[in-house]
Order: C-alpha cells, then sequence, then structure tokens
C-alpha cells in the first residue's frame, strides 16, 4: 500500500511564529494550470495589526544592530536558502509554471540578490552619506537611518525574485517590515519565511502574511504605527494605487508608487529600493577648545 | 512708564526704509514680465504697524495655467543649456542678492515682522550663499552621485511659507534652476514682497524668461498649482495639514513631491551642560524669528537636577529681550506676522493657562499697534498638554523635565513630528548616542538653529519627506535620485 504523504499546512508569518490567520480563513492555491495545491491562510485585518505590533517591537533592536551584523543576517538567509533550493525551484515550477531551468535561474537570482544586499549594509551610508562644509566651526555630518516599519506589497508575479527584491532593500537598512506576499503565487513566500525562522533573522523584523494586497493594503496604507509602504504589488492596479496613496498621507507615509506593470526584477536593481525609505539625519557640533 | 524689568536703555536705531521703494500695486512675474492678474488683489501689510504696504495680484487658475505654461516653453531651452551657462546666471543671482542686501533685509523685515538683525545677518546672506552653493552644482551634477546622467523633472510648482520668505524662495528655486528645472513659485499671501523683489532680479541678470515665474495668491492658487497635470515636481513648506492635503492631491500621479513640513522639537539639556551656554541655546531655539521656525525647540527637555537653577537663567535672560520695532537694530524679537497667527499663539496659550500649565513672561511693553506676543514659557508641562503636543509657531517654550537619557529620548521622540532636536551636554558619547536615538531629520547638539546650504534639512514623520541643501538637496529636483 502506497503511503499517505503528510501534507504541509501554510501559515502567516508575524514576530517569528507561524500562526493561522486570526480570521480563521483561508484560501485555495491553484498552480499555473489551476490545479488545487494547497490551502494558504488568508490574513485579515487584526493579522495585519499583529504583524504591525511585532514588526515596531522589534525596530529599535535590529535598527541598533551594527550593520556589520545586519549584513551578516541577511548573508545567512542566502545561505539557508542555497541549502533549499529544490524546494524553491518545485514551489516556483508551481505556482508559476516556470521549466525547471527557469525555476532553477530564478532561485538563483534570488539568493545572489540576498547576497548583493546584504554586502550593501556597511556600505550605503557611505554612499549616499557625507561631511558637509558649512560656513563656520562646526562638525556637520548627513547619514541614512532606517524610515521605521515598512509596509511591502510584494509583487505579484515574480513569487521568489520579486518577493526577495523588495524584502531585502527595506530591512538591510534597518527598517522592519510587514509584507504582503504574492496573492495566487503565496507559497514561495511561506517557505522564504521557514528559512528565515531558521536564519539569524530576529523574529518581527520581516512578517509575511498571505492574502490578498488589495484587501491588507487599505489596512496597512491607513495603518498610523507604519512610515512607509511599497506599492509595486498592485502595480498595474491604478486606482486601487491612487487610493493607497491617499490612505497613505494620514501620517505622511513614505510612498513607492506602483509602477504601471511588474518591473523586470532580473533587472539591477541601483539603489533606490533602499533610498526610498531611509531618512537623512544631519548632526551639527561647534567645533572648539 | 511702565515697568522695563532689567532691560538696558538703548536709544532707538532704526534701520532706514528709504532704500526700499515699495509700489502700490504688483502683478503677477510671468515670463519675465510683470503682468495684471486675471483674478482679484489683496492687500499685504505692515504685522508690526498694520499700515498697507501695497496691493497685490491673486493669482487665478488661468495665471497660474498661463505661468506653467511660460514655465514649460522655458524649460526645454534651459534644460538643454550646458550646466556651465545655468551656473553663471545663478552665481549672477547670488551676487545681486549680496549687492541689494540691504533692500532685501529692510524689506523682508516691512513685510515680515523679523527683526532687522536677524533678516540682516541670517536671511539675506543665507539665501546669497544658497545661490552660491547650488550655482556650482548645476555643471557637476553627474558627480553628485545621484545617477551617471541625471535629468531634471521638468517644471517644479513651489508653495513656501511666510516666516521665512525669502530664505525659503531660495531654498526651492537654487536648487530646482540648477538641476535644469524651471519653477512657478507662490510666495506666502501675507510676505510677497521680497518675492517679487526677487523676481526683479531675475530681470536684471537676464535670466531667461520663464524660468523662474512667481505668482502670489492664497490658498486656492496654492492649489492650482499643486493640482496643475502640467506640473512635474511639488515642493512645499508650511503646516502638517496642508501637506497631507498635496499629498492626497498628487496621489496617482508621476509628481515628485518633497514636504517640509511642521515640528515641535524637543531641546534636551543635561545636567553636566554648560548652562549658560544652554540658556543661550533655548533662547535662539525659541525666541529666533518670534519662534515663527518649523524647527522651533519649543518642547525645553531639562534633567530635574538642574531644573532650578536653568529656569532661573532663563527666565533672567529673557528679561533682556528686547521685543519691538523690526527695523529697530536693537530688537530681538519682532511683530508676529499676522491676525490670525496671533490669534492662534493666544488660543493655545489659553489652552495651556487652562489645562492647568503655569505661564511666565518677562515685563515687556508692546507695541499698541500691529500684532505682538511677548516671549513666554510654560512650566509644569506634562506630554499630555497641548502646548506640549501641538505646534504653536510662537515665541511660546513648553518646559519639562526627565531624570534620565532613557526617559528624555522617549519624551523627545513622542510625537507625530520629526524635523529637529537640541542635545546640550559636556560629554561626546552622550551626544552621539542621543543624535542616533533622536528621530529627526536634524540634530544640534551644543547649538541650535543653525542653517546652512550645504547641509540638508528636513525632517522624519509628519514633519514631511525630502531633503533641502546640501547634495540630498538635488535629489528632490532630478529623475529617479532619492536622498
Amino acid at each position: 500500500m502506497a503511503r499517505i504523504d503528510v501534507r504541509k499546512t501554510y501559515k502567516l508569518y508575524i514576530g517569528g511564529a507561524f500562526p493561522r490567520s486570526e480570521s480563521g480563513y483561508s484560501y485555495e492555491v491553484n498552480d499555473s494550470k489551476g490545479k488545487f495545491v494547497a490551502n494558504a491562510a488568508l490574513a485579515s485585518r487584526k493579522d495585519v495589526r499583529d504583524a504591525v505590533v511585532a514588526a515596531r517591537g522589534a525596530f529599535r533592536g535590529w535598527s541598533s544592530r551594527t550593520a556589520y551584523n545586519r549584513g551578516q543576517v541577511v548573508y545567512r538567509i542566502a545561505e539557508v536558502m542555497e541549502d533549499r533550493r529544490p524546494q524553491f525551484e518545485e514551489a516556483i515550477r508551481q505556482s508559476e509554471g516556470a521549466t525547471a531551468a527557469a525555476a532553477r535561474n530564478q532561485v538563483d537570482q534570488a539568493v545572489d540578490r540576498l547576497v548583493w544586499y546584504a554586502g550593501w549594509a556597511d556600505k550605503l551610508a557611505q554612499v549616499i552619506g557625507n561631511a558637509n562644509p558649512v560656513a563656520g566651526p562646526f562638525f556637520n555630518h548627513t547619514a541614512p537611518e532606517p524610515t521605521g516599519v515598512v509596509a511591502v506589497l510584494a509583487p505579484q508575479a515574480s513569487s521568489l525574485l520579486g518577493l526577495v527584491s523588495v524584502v531585502a532593500p527595506v530591512i538591510v537598512t534597518g527598517n522592519t517590515s510587514v509584507v504582503v506576499s504574492s496573492y495566487a503565487r503565496p507559497l514561495p513566500a511561506v517557505t522564504f519565511a521557514e528559512v528565515l525562522a531558521t536564519s539569524d533573522v530576529p523574529g518581527g523584523v520581516i512578517n509575511i502574511l498571505t492574502g490578498d494586497a488589495a484587501t491588507l493594503g487599505p489596512w496597512l496604507a491607513a495603518h498610523m504605527d507604519v512610515n512607509a509602504i511599497d506599492l509595486v504589488g498592485v502595480a498595474g492596479s491604478a486606482e486601487l494605487a491612487t487610493s493607497l496613496e491617499v490612505a497613505a498621507a494620514d501620517n505622511l507615509k513614505r510612498v513607492r508608487r506602483a509602477p504601471g506593470a511588474e518591473p523586470d526584477w532580473t533587472a539591477d536593481p541601483g539603489l533606490s529600493g533602499m533610498t526610498a525609505f531611509v531618512e537623512a539625519k544631519t548632526v551639527w557640533h561647534p567645533i572648539g577648545i | 512708564m511702565p515697568k522695563k524689568s532689567n532691560t538696558f536703555e538703548y536709544a532707538p536705531a532704526p534701520e532706514s526704509r528709504s532704500i526700499v521703494d515699495i509700489k502700490a500695486s504688483y502683478g503677477l512675474f510671468i515670463d519675465g514680465e510683470f503682468v495684471d492678474g486675471r483674478g482679484s488683489s489683496f492687500k499685504t501689510i505692515n504685522p508690526a504697524t498694520e499700515e498697507t504696504l501695497a496691493e497685490i495680484a491673486e493669482a487665478s487658475d488661468a495665471d497660474v495655467d498661463l505661468a506653467v505654461k511660460a514655465a514649460r516653453r522655458a524649460f526645454r531651452g534651459w534644460s538643454r543649456m550646458s550646466g556651465k551657462e545655468r551656473a553663471k546666471y545663478l552665481f549672477r543671482i547670488a551676487r545681486i542678492i549680496q549687492e541689494r542686501g540691504r533692500e532685501l533685509a529692510v524689506l523682508e523685515s516691512i513685510d515680515n515682522g523679523k527683526p532687522i538683525k536677524e533678516s540682516r545677518d541670517v536671511d539675506v546672506p543665507i539665501v546669497a550663499a544658497h545661490f552660491f552653493y547650488y550655482a556650482g552644482w548645476a555643471d557637476k551634477l553627474e558627480h553628485a552621485g545621484l545617477g551617471a546622467n541625471p535629468q531634471p523633472l521638468g517644471v517644479a510648482g513651489q508653495v513656501i511659507p511666510w516666516n521665512f520668505p525669502l530664505l525659503m524662495l531660495a531654498w526651492k528655486i537654487a536648487p530646482a534652476l540648477a538641476c535644469g528645472n524651471t519653477v512657478v513659485l507662490k510666495p506666502a499671501e501675507t510676505t510677497p514682497l521680497t518675492a517679487l523683489l526677487f523676481a526683479e532680479i531675475c530681470q536684471q541678470a537676464d535670466l531667461p524668461p520663464g524660468v523662474v515665474n512667481i505668482v502670489t495668491g492664497a490658498g486656492s492658487t496654492g492649489q492650482a498649482i499643486v493640482s496643475h497635470p502640467d506640473v512635474d515636481k511639488v515642493a512645499f513648506t508650511g503646516s502638517t495639514d496642508v501637506g497631507k492635503a498635496i499629498a492626497r492631491a498628487v496621489a496617482g500621479t508621476d509628481k515628485k513631491v518633497t514636504l517640509e513640513l511642521g515640528g515641535k522639537a524637543a531641546n534636551i539639556v543635561f545636567d553636566d551642560a554648560a548652562i549658560d551656554q544652554a540658556v543661550e541655546g533655548i533662547v535662539n531655539g525659541i525666541f529666533f524669528n518670534q519662534g515663527h521656525v518649523c524647527c522651533a525647540g519649543s518642547r525645553l527637555l531639562v534633567q530635574e537636577s538642574i531644573a532650578d537653577e536653568l529656569l532661573t537663567k532663563l527666565k533672567r535672560r529673557m528679561g533682556t529681550l528686547r521685543v519691538g520695532d523690526p527695523l529697530d537694530k536693537n530688537t530681538d524679537i519682532g511683530a508676529i506676522n499676522s491676525a490670525e497667527q496671533l490669534a492662534r499663539i493666544r488660543e493655545l496659550t489659553g489652552i495651556g493657562d487652562a489645562e492647568g500649565a503655569d505661564r511666565w513672561s518677562p515685563a515687556c511693553d508692546l507695541p499698541s499697534a500691529g500684532f505682538w506676543f511677548a516671549p513666554t514659557i510654560f512650566t509644569g508641562v506634562t506630554q499630555a498638554h497641548r502646548i506640549a503636543r501641538e505646534e504653536i509657531f510662537g515665541p511660546v517654550l513648553s518646559v519639562l523635565t526627565f531624570r534620565t537619557p532613557a526617559e528624555a529620548v522617549e519624551k523627545a521622540n513622542n510625537t507625530p513630528y520629526g524635523l529637529s532636536a537640541g542635545v546640550w551636554t559636556e560629554k561626546g558619547s552622550r551626544i552621539l548616542h542621543m543624535a542616533s536615538e533622536l528621530r529627526a531629520g536634524v540634530v544640534w547638539a551644543n547649538t541650535f538653529n543653525k542653517f546652512d546650504p550645504a547641509s540638508p534639512f528636513g525632517g522624519y514623520k509628519e514633519s514631511g519627506y525630502g531633503r533641502e541643501g546640501g547634495r540630498q538637496g538635488l535629489a528632490a529636483y532630478l529623475k529617479g535620485a532619492s536622498l
């Protein structure tokens, strides 16, 4: 008799733990051909609330780590991902209908992107900060600091490379995040959460909610304890993106606007993913004897 | 004769007004010419005397449209001009500002109410310096670390406040032009005169028509600029409420936005601070420019063990502040900019009384005409008091105490704002610790209210986004650049 396989329950990732949705709802996740694969937790407003609390709670500790340490932690994510390549490749093939080679290629790039961002942790301040030669006897210096809690509506199409490309730049500078995964392709994000849980990323730094960006986005955009939001996950939905940007104005969140279509994640990411979510702080002190 | 506390007696030393020539009425500056507006008009007054200074055109939507069209036409030539040539126009403007510095300072004090020693020694010199600084960037943009091929955005719509009329104009126009943008700028309703004089300076510099357009008016003119579909960039300095309205208005567009908004800065004094210097810093932090400063140190957080000593010295120092004629060279505190602002200060300080805080002002006699408010401190203030939470934008200091550095950080950051903060201590490691803990865009340690064109300025949280000044200030006016 064939062995009955043990199926996995896909859950949310909040504060370093894997809760079910507080709402009790889940939704069916199908593969690219429409065949049922699994039930994923359908995150609710209250899960958003819990995730923001977790992200805020983690901010102080994460942002005050040394840049070197944050770089090591992000590099460690890449190491653990590399170790679980087959699982990611399978999840991408299933959800995106990608060929084995394309799935492999996407995992390669996702791991490499994490490595790339890991190296930025202790370099960004040197590249975008500077001394300011003011006209007086003052030490004056400008350096970037993390903005705070950043909501990320992750891309809908690119389930792993896209996800990594928007999460890594947010956290490497010291922000914490609440991420809403692709709605139709959430399983690589859940696997990514399992990588995070077994790496060195402190609980609460990255919180991952599976669910609908159109439902969860408005709660995140209007949340008064969220400092910024990346809208790329609603790319192409101009009306929704506009309404989210309007809601974000209530506490003047930094908004990374949704492009007309999902970007090509294989392109050189540049610095904008990081610089969109940092604040320049300038410190003055007199010079004297 | 009213009691004068311990102020030294000085003979009046007014700066002469004869250097400025204020016309009876002003039109709009569009496409290099002064033109009549199509809308109505309003009066600008001297807040120290309430005398009417001039009749000012109120730009209608149609006027704004003309200005944006002129800026769009000018953009083609201006953006394609080599940076080296653009730079020379900005250097010219900087030089003319220096040459006409006295005239600009006197006019600013007349229209705004700020003391001549501030307009003369702070505002106007920094205005000229700002143009010099960004002039030098115009032909070096590819070296700014903001992309290999930096490109201007197009037409910038800029709306500025009344507290530093000419300085805010410089902060907006200098980087915009250096990067190859053209501008439509609206000065504040109560302080249009130096912007209109700046328009003359643009003519004098032979700046190509349409590169700078100045449209005067109130809120509706500002709205017309912000929401104009052919404006590519919006830069605003002013209240957080209007900033939020702008953020909503531009949602869903490609407009790039920078917002410099309100603040409720903590000025933190530790028990080991050089106390006399700290007192000077506190006075400068809250009474500079009548407290009409978004980054004013309006919340004094003093370590409990030195609170009594510090307050005694602060009160003694406040007794020497001279309130009165803005054109008098000895004046420390000038006029409140408008009746409306005076009413706002009175309302909030009244709430301070009602909520149980203790008000104190030195004896000082205020002129009978014009808008005045004596320098004021409130002690016994808690974090729940509205005077500890809301921006008063006047010469009013709320005093709170703390015991530990952690408590100071907690209280300082307990605000939706995050523009600036001050720290006073002789311990270097503590300065650096506090500087990294404070969630504010500018931290002044053992100093306060220092400004320089090379130094980026701007806030965290609800104090807005984007930076003005410095290399970072270029990012606001270039495609694809952030910070």
